[in-house]
């Protein structure tokens, strides 16, 4: 049977299933003049510019050349990284901060295995992202080829779909419906593999493609019953909770939030994926949840009698130990997934939908039930919740030795950027404090690797976030141990034009590893040193690397911070040089730790304020 | 743990049934058996997947199945509702003092032989599982030279189908 053949069938079979035409959607981007007896490279690069792709990031090699001759002189901007994981990142730090689609490039082999990290983090962070890669010839497939790797089978399980494309004829339609897919329903990344000869051969372009997905429909209308349901749950409740996850952001209804916020008068709590979601300014936002969240939010997820999660999917690092997570609860879920919803917590109410659709509709459902009179009065929750709050507040110690504070650092950053700017930050202490100490108003204005917790993420995140946002300031705050994993993007935004900002929170250590280590591991610190040592343990007095100079290696201007009276300072000189990147290595003490913190594996019961303080809730109170 | 039988539409593409086996394996699901094969539409592959699960991984794993893109429709057979059947082939030890015997057992069962030789005999059998693990604990004693088993495969009784007019209800895709 032929390719065409069996796909006609499927489309006949498709709508047999399901009574509509499911498969005659076409992409509504302005028509693109059709051309005949072009290459498939053509045919490619034509997709994108149809679909509206204004950057790419990648890396050329052998197989995926053909493709870079006409992007050579296509409209669409090729940002050219060091590496290809860079191009991955900055992808999704493109997408984040844009809401679109970010794309990357890279070729067979080492090319496409260099992009694993990028489309595991993507998929685990609902970006939207597609990765083109070159593959070797169609024939060489099988032959252990030189730089040939299954890059479709390897990324099977770490993107929402992939593709191999086998005929130069299906080019517009895989890239159609790699786009679609990858931007609808719950987003995530996808990966189109297209072999050497398939980009060589001659092939006639048409645009729009007629998209073959009979299986993708996904669900994005919630059910009026359920949402009905979920609003008199709500208005009953005397202890409500807005649980508010990333895909909040994603939908772009954070204006429905707002609305729901205000409606219910419940606290609001933002994940670490949904920071920037509702404002940190409003006296309803309790904070972060999770393993570093504020108490209060701990708390009050753990004593709520009504849960409403919207887009947030019951991650260990919120829930801690699952068994005694909000134990008297009472769940709404509302999730654009249906297999997110009851996979780790049962949901009482269960909601699938666009989180944007559903929000206004409970809104809508909520005002019903408040003109039938059912108010809840929540004052009694609130003075709860508001001694946790003036009791546990977030804070930190100045170091005891002297040494600058990491946490004052980056509070002073983000005062002195704004919520304007956009953060993107590394994993591990830094991204801790970056989530807990900088103050966030608007969404898409904090971008970080949160599922797959990706060390590097920082630099090239932010690269891509700047590319898509010229004009907004974007500031990459970033751990010694992870800016050394990417730091050679600087080069590419030194060459490029991006002016990115790089605050290197440097303590010398692993910091986040190194606190466990403290915590669990009786203070023996194997391998987390990242400094030059003595034999006996103590910093050497060089700096390898040194951050300054490196920096300015890379084309960046490098600063150095080592004192809380220079902190100020520094981020103001950063802020005024805006032709080219700049990184500060602040120097800081490697003594300091994220508190508060549920261990992991503990109950959110057994959350502690700060090390051996365990907070007070007053038993009985609720 | 409670035994199910999927049916599982699929897209006839090339990487379908990897990117089904392979779900299974990362989300830790164990497969009782697996059998694929063409439908009445060329385009489509029919999955029957037999898993042992608890009701609630069991909703986990088809909702897993539902998010996969080629994955068209996903209907759970149960047992009083579908009929439900393996093939068995089996090459048994049977010198002339003891033939008579491998074929009286495989009369008794149904089944038909499908090779001979001065040393063995191959049977067919077809029929559910438990009937062929009837068959096969008589065939043992006489002496199991070799045997092929294939998955489950099954459909729902009565005139409705997963595709036409008057179709099953399928597995719930909300929650």
């Amino acid at each position: 049977m032929t390719t065409s053949q069996s796909e006609s069938a499927t489309r006949e079979a498709a709508a047999a299933l399901t009574g509509v035409e499911t498969t005659a959607r076409s992409i509504e981007e302005a028509a693109v003049e059709p051309a005949t007896g072009i290459t498939g490279a053509q045919s490619l690069v034509r997709s994108l510019e149809a679909i509206g792709v204004d950057v790419v990031f990648g890396i050329p090699g052998g197989a995926i050349l053909p493709l870079y001759d006409p992007l050579f002189d296509s409209k669409v901007r090729h940002v050219l990284v060091r590496h290809e994981q860079g191009a991955g990142h900055a992808a999704t730090g493109y997408a984040q901060a844009t809401g679109r689609v970010g794309v990357c490039m890279a070729t067979s082999g080492p090319g496409a295995t260099n992009l694993v990290t990028p489309l595991a983090d993507a998929y685990m962070d609902s970006v939207p992202m597609v990765a083109i890669t070159g593959q070797v010839p169609s024939g060489a497939i099988g032959t252990d080829a030189f730089q040939e790797a299954d890059i479709r089978g390897i990324t099977m399980p770490i993107t929402k779909h992939n593709f191999l494309v086998t005929d130069a004829a299906d080019i517009p339609q895989r890239i159609a419906e790699a786009f679609h897919l990858a931007s609808t329903g719950r987003p995530g990344p996808v990966l189109v593999d297209v072999p050497k000869d398939v980009l060589q051969a001659t092939t006639d372009f048409a645009w729009p493609p007629r998209m073959d997905l009979p299986g993708y429909r996904p669900t994005t209308r919630p059910h009026g019953k359920q949402v009905r349901e979920a609003a008199a749950l709500i208005a009953g409740a005397s202890r409500p909770v807005l649980y508010v996850g990333g895909g909040v952001l994603k939908a772009g209804a954070t204006e429905e939030l707002a609305e729901l916020a205000a409606l219910t008068g419940a606290p609001v709590v933002t994940t670490l994926m949904a920071r920037g979601a509702f404002p940190d300014s409003s006296p309803q936002h309790l904070g972060m949840p999770g393993m570093h969240g504020t108490v209060a939010a701990v708390t009050a997820l753990q004593k709520s009698d009504v849960l409403v999660a919207l887009g947030a999917r019951f991650d260990d690092r919120v829930t801690g130990q699952l068994s005694t997570f909000a134990p008297d609860a009472l769940v709404v879920h509302a999730d654009i997934d249906p297999a997110e919803i009851g996979k780790n917590r049962k949901a009482d109410v269960p909601i699938v939908g666009d989180a944007k659709e559903t929000i206004g509709q409970l809104v809508t459902a909520l005002r019903a039930e408040h003109e039938a009179g059912r108010t809840p009065d929540l004052a009694e929750w609130w003075s709860q919740l508001d001694d946790w709050r003036d009791r546990y507040p977030l804070g930190y110690d100045e170091p005891e030795d002297g040494a600058l504070s990491p946490q004052y650092v980056i509070e002073r950053l983000g005062a002195i950027a704004g919520p304007d700017a956009i953060y993107t930050s590394g994993v591990g202490q830094h991204q801790m404090w970056a989530a807990q100490f900088i103050k966030y108003e608007k969404p898409g204005t904090w971008l970080n690797s949160g599922g797959l917790g990706t060390m590097g993420y920082a630099v090239p995140a932010a690269m891509g976030a700047k590319q898509g946002m010229p004009e907004t300031t974007v500031w990459a705050i970033d751990g010694d141990g992870c800016f050394q994993m990417t730091n050679q993007e600087l080069a590419t935004c030194a060459i490029e034009g991006i002016p990115i900002k790089v605050a290197v929170i440097n303590n010398g250590n692993l910091g986040m590893v190194r606190q466990w280590q403290t915590l669990f591991y009786e203070g023996r610190y194997s391998n987390t040193k990242l400094h030059a040592q003595n034999a006996d343990g103590t910093p050497k007095p060089v700096r390898i690397p040194d951050f300054v100079t490196l920096a300015e290696a890379l084309g960046c201007v490098g600063l150095r911070c080592e004192s809380k009276d220079d902190v100020d300072a520094v981020i103001e000189k950063a802020m005024a040089i805006t032709d080219a990147p700049v990184v500060i290595d602040f120097v800081v003490g490697s003594d300091a730790q994220v508190w508060p913190m549920v261990a992991a594996g503990s109950s959110n019961d057994d959350i502690l304020a700060a090390r051996d303080v365990r907070p007070v809730f007053g038993e009985g109170q609720v | 743990m409670p035994r199910h039988t999927l049916s599982v539409l699929v897209e006839n593409k090339s990487g379908v049934l990897a990117r089904v086996s392979a779900l299974f394996s990362r989300r830790a699901f164990n497969i009782e058996s697996l059998a694929v094969g063409p439908t009445e539409n060329p385009g489509l592959s029919r999955m029957t997947i037999v898993v042992d699960a608890e009701a609630s991984p069991l909703e986990q794993i088809t909702k897993q199945l539902n998010k996969l893109i080629e994955v068209i429709k996903i209907v759970e057979l149960e047992t009083g509702a579908a009929v439900q059947r393996e093939l068995l082939l089996v090459k048994v030890r049977a010198p002339l003092a003891e033939r008579t015997q491998v074929l009286q057992t495989a009369e008794l069962f149904r089944a038909r032989v499908i090779d001979v030789n001065p040393e063995t005999v191959t049977l067919e059998a077809t029929g559910t599982p438990d009937k062929l693990q009837a068959l096969l604990a008589v065939l043992a004693p006489l002496g199991i030279k070799e045997m092929a088993q294939s998955g489950t495969v099954a459909l729902g009784r009565g005139p409705r189908s997963m595709s036409g007019t008057g179709t099953l209800r399928p597995v719930e895709r909300t929650a």
